[in-house]
């Protein structure tokens, strides 16, 4: 908290306030997407096939007469929901089982890393390829199986973090006051690895809306006509010449969201590299 | 008050035993010395006291009583309802005991919250006691600041509140004042004589500095290789020391004398 408080004060921490400022504005139009769209995205119009960017279609129209602009604010809304539950199943999993396996070490530390080593062992897109065959398409299968995907790699960031600390000082004097494990892990050390964990998420987040827009490149995420980022992005692909300004609309919309989280990360770790310096 | 009868240590990583048969005891309101090299074993000691073994580690053997709870063979969750409440521990770093991320104030009452159902306010309250009782000055404004705001004798202050708050039967104090420079050690070590007056608190006083000691305890044990080699009132093993250790030890105390060097 500090941290991201030290980060929002330094004026000259520029990578975190610009990140805010891009996710700032697109979290705005996602919002403004669940609520409010200038078109009903699905509305197809024969009179308005592939037309350009203009005032009345920000973005221009597809091959349907779609307004691109009210499809991706949708579209953005599924692609962010999708990213923001992997990163929470990916960090509260990860970073529970890092902590045990960290802190406690033994046999704990064996079995949990084994069973991250079997994970890891598959190619992510080919683990959540059979996961949405074993569970059905759709954006909460593909949320939850890219979740589950996405938990080695924080459980090892927290594994490292945590046992760095297991045997630091004021975690002896915790444990000398007669602190619980479970106390010892949350209250003491899970703040003291947020540094860590923090930039990790926005990583995570990133790697997320890339995963999701790839699965629903492939067409694993929802049912046409509804779209997320992906699935307008595959779409495009068929009138790459025809209508260019459709795919560089979504992509620049995925590339937007991964620049301004990145950001964030960039900032958040720079902040903490100042405050040790 | 406390009885170690007999103690035994050997970590398996080692071929020598740490610890090869101690026995030591603390009465009432007494403050304790331990004194000895690194590597004599007198930290090994205090970690058995303070049920800080890595049992897994090592073997042992023997008795550690603190008012006949056996504290060596008790279960982990049967310690830590003795560590913080009757047992306070003292460390030597204080910038890196404290925990970088909570106020000093919280952790000052830490001990409180584990083991009272005091509420909040009446834990600042005594919290604030305890801070004022160091004498660390405008307790008030230190609650609410982080450990890297405050100076090295400042935090082994709050340490020591922390340790204190639960005015517990024994302290233990591991070289507290060896990161401090002189003035500091004084006052600290003033202090620790003022709870102990005022609190009625036993300590066990660690440190390879026999001039520390002196200032603080009445009884001193001295150990060397793992074993107690001397024990005895204080003034007594300074003025009149038996062992060859301890003859060396006392020889080495740096005087005025100007004919010493």
């Amino acid at each position: 908290m500090k941290t991201l408080k030290k980060a929002v004060l330094d004026h000259r921490n520029g990578c975190f306030l610009a990140g805010c400022i891009i996710t700032g504005i697109l979290l705005a139009l996602i919002l403004l997407g669940a609520v409010w769209t200038p078109y009903d995205p699905t509305a197809m119009s024969g009179s308005e096939k592939l037309m350009g960017p203009s005032f009345a279609h920000l973005f221009g129209t597809d091959n349907f007469g779609r307004d691109i602009f009210s499809r991706v604010l949708k579209g953005a809304g599924v692609t962010a929901l999708v990213a923001v539950g992997t990163v929470v199943i990916g960090a509260v999993c990860g970073t529970l089982i890092g902590a045990l396996t960290g802190y406690f070490g033994g046999a704990v530390d064996e079995l949990l890393m084994r069973f991250n080593d079997t994970i890891t062992a598959f190619p992510s897109i080919l683990l959540a390829l059979v996961c949405v065959t074993v569970f059905g398409s759709g954006k909460y299968q593909v949320l939850l199986v890219l979740g589950i995907v996405f938990i080695p790699s924080f459980a090892r960031i927290a594994r490292t973090a945590f046992s760095s600390l297991r045997d630091a000082s004021f975690v002896q004097s915790a444990r000398l006051m007669g602190a619980t494990p479970a106390r010892i892990l949350f209250v003491h050390i899970l703040p003291n690895t947020l540094h860590v964990l923090l930039p990790a998420v926005t990583i995570g987040f990133n790697n997320a809306v890339l995963a999701e827009a790839s699965m629903s490149f492939l067409g694993l995420c929802g049912q046409p006509p509804d779209a997320s980022l992906g699935a307008l992005l595959s779409e495009a692909q068929g009138m790459l010449a025809s209508a260019p300004w459709y795919a560089l609309c979504s992509g620049g919309v995925i590339v937007g969201l991964i620049f301004g989280v990145g950001l964030i990360g960039e900032g958040l770790q720079g902040g903490k590299g100042e405050r040790n310096a | 008050m406390l009885e170690i009868r007999n103690l035994h240590v050997k970590f398996h990583s080692r071929r020598r035993e740490a610890v090869s048969g101690v026995s030591l005891s603390i009465a009432d309101g007494e403050i304790l010395g331990l004194v000895g090299e690194s590597g004599s074993g007198k930290s090994v000691t205090a970690m058995s006291v303070a049920g800080l073994l890595p049992r897994k580690q090592c073997d042992y053997s023997g008795d550690v009583l603190l008012d006949g709870a056996d504290l060596l063979h008790a279960d982990r969750s049967a310690l830590r309802k003795i560590q913080g409440r009757e047992i306070g521990v003292v460390f030597q770093e204080p910038q890196s005991s404290l925990d970088p991320l909570m106020k000093v104030g919280r952790q000052v009452e830490e001990c409180l919250y584990l083991h009272t159902d005091l509420t909040k306010a009446e834990r600042r309250a005594r919290a604030l006691a305890a801070m004022t009782a160091v004498e660390l000055p405008e307790p008030e404004t230190l609650y609410d600041k982080y450990p890297h705001e405050l100076s090295g004798g400042m935090l082994q202050r709050a340490m020591i509140a922390a340790a204190a708050v639960t005015h517990p039967k024994l302290l233990l104090l591991d070289e507290p004042t060896t990161a401090l420079d002189v003035t500091i050690q004084a006052q600290i070590l003033e202090l620790l004589k003022k709870l102990n007056r005022e609190y009625g608190m036993s300590m066990l006083f660690i440190s390879h500095n026999l001039n520390v000691v002196r200032k603080l305890s009445s009884r001193v044990a001295v150990m060397q290789t793992g074993v107690i080699v001397e024990t005895g009132a204080t003034e007594e093993v300074y003025a009149n020391p038996q062992h060859p250790y301890t003859k060396k030890l006392v020889a080495a105390i740096p005087t005025r004398k100007r004919g010493n060097f």
